[in-house]
């Protein structure tokens, strides 16, 4: 097959059509966050308690399905994985930012895009969250002046873990499946010890 | 006179105010591999995945420019995000996404009985307590966010399945962070 992925940057469509198809795939996502039930906070947060690990196993059932398609369809030849946006490495603003995030997914119960589904499905928690958000933007570009040390520190261009690891492509993507396989399992078992119901009932 | 209930009708479906019985959610593989495949998709159009945390930072952007476009333009995270006036700052890629996901959710809690006005929270904490909680953690994570350069879906969702190593890394950070808070605010949930 010719290489014809992504579309956008081989220009089978231009800009007009690219925000229908951001609307497209939005609907998608919202739509598999809510069926997650990733519109309820309390659904969220037992990921951090172990009573419910939904987070852990949506997330890296999305990354491995992502990945191995990517994967597999750059090694047919259809897509240019050259031309698939990859936001660079700064590590030290990652680590922080990182953990901020964290710290405020527990204490908000929510991150961007799940409090966007909390709204749609009427949670006032959601809204409040959101709130917060543009709270948080807006203290971030008053003190943008301040952070800029932070916000580039460790700054490593664009970097994959097979370039950091010095590992064969395919080796690491069979990692992240076998990790992640492994991860299932664990969280089964964490789920069957601690778990006793909490957030597993109905919505 | 007969006002005990059989425990069968007793169901918290049963106990929801609401006309249509809300349904249980999919099976977090499915959720999950449902999720992959719009990513893939993004992916496969567009050469970028998902994202939210950068809408938001966009319309801050567009609403602080209304206001004081002077102190927009001297600003250097909100000025890219104004750009030239050629183009409307609300009209990218991000913000027609998230129009997208809020009109996704919608959907699904409607087919699933799941839209409801109401209150996450734990049992033990005020709705007053638990909204201004939802405040504070949404401005700590959006300063994350930020610093990041992506969130959730833009950082750990995409760049986890490109194998992006500031994503990882990030990644990882998320959930130490959140364990490492989660005891400390338990009464909020549990």
């Amino acid at each position: 097959m010719e290489m014809s992925a992504p579309l956008f940057k081989f220009g089978l469509f231009g800009e007009e059509a690219s925000l229908v198809v951001a609307f497209a795939i939005g609907i998608g996502f919202g739509f598999f966050l809510e069926r997650a039930g990733f519109g309820s906070a309390r659904k969220l947060v037992a990921q951090f308690y172990l009573t419910d690990l939904a987070v852990f196993k949506v997330m890296f059932t999305a990354i491995v399905t992502a990945m191995l398609g990517v994967t597999y369809l750059a090694w047919a030849g259809v897509l240019d994985l050259s031309l698939v946006y990859l936001v660079p490495t700064y590590w030290g603003a990652q680590v922080v930012g990182g953990l901020l995030l964290g710290a405020g997914f527990v204490i908000g119960g929510y991150c961007p895009g799940t409090s966007l589904a909390a709204v749609a499905t009427g949670r006032i928690d959601g809204l409040a969250y959101a709130l917060g958000i543009v709270v948080g933007t807006v203290t971030f570009a008053g003190l943008f002046p301040w952070l800029g040390g932070l916000y580039l520190a460790g700054s490593a261009g664009t970097k994959t873990l097979p370039e950091v690891l010095n590992l064969p492509y395919g080796l690491v993507v069979f990692g992240v499946v076998l990790m992640a396989l492994g991860g299932f399992k664990g969280a089964e078992w964490v789920e069957a010890r601690f778990g006793g119901g909490g957030e597993k009932e109905r919505p | 006179m007969a006002t005990t209930i059989p425990d069968a009708v007793r169901s918290p479906a049963r106990e929801a105010t609401h006309v249509v019985a809300a349904q249980p959610y999919l099976n977090p593989y499915l959720a999950g591999i449902g999720l992959g495949l719009v990513l893939l998709a993004a992916f496969l159009t567009m050469g970028r995945g998902l994202g939210a945390s950068g809408a938001f930072s966009a319309a801050v952007a567009w609403a602080l420019n209304a206001v004081a476009p002077g102190y927009v333009a001297r600003n250097e995270f909100l000025a890219p995000y104004v750009g030239d006036v050629a183009t409307h700052p609300l009209k990218t890629w991000l913000v027609f996404e998230v129009m997208g996901v809020f009109a996704g959710a919608l959907l699904s809690g409607l087919l699933a009985g799941r839209v409801r006005r109401t209150i996450e929270k734990g049992p033990r904490v005020s709705n007053a307590s638990r909204l201004a909680l939802a405040v504070a953690g949404g401005a700590l994570m959006a300063v994350g966010a930020h610093l990041a350069r992506g969130c959730t879906s833009g950082q750990a969702l995409t760049g986890g399945a490109l194998l992006n190593a500031g994503s990882w890394a990030f990644m990882m950070c998320v959930f130490g962070g959140a364990y490492a808070v989660a005891w400390l605010f338990r009464g909020q949930w549990r």
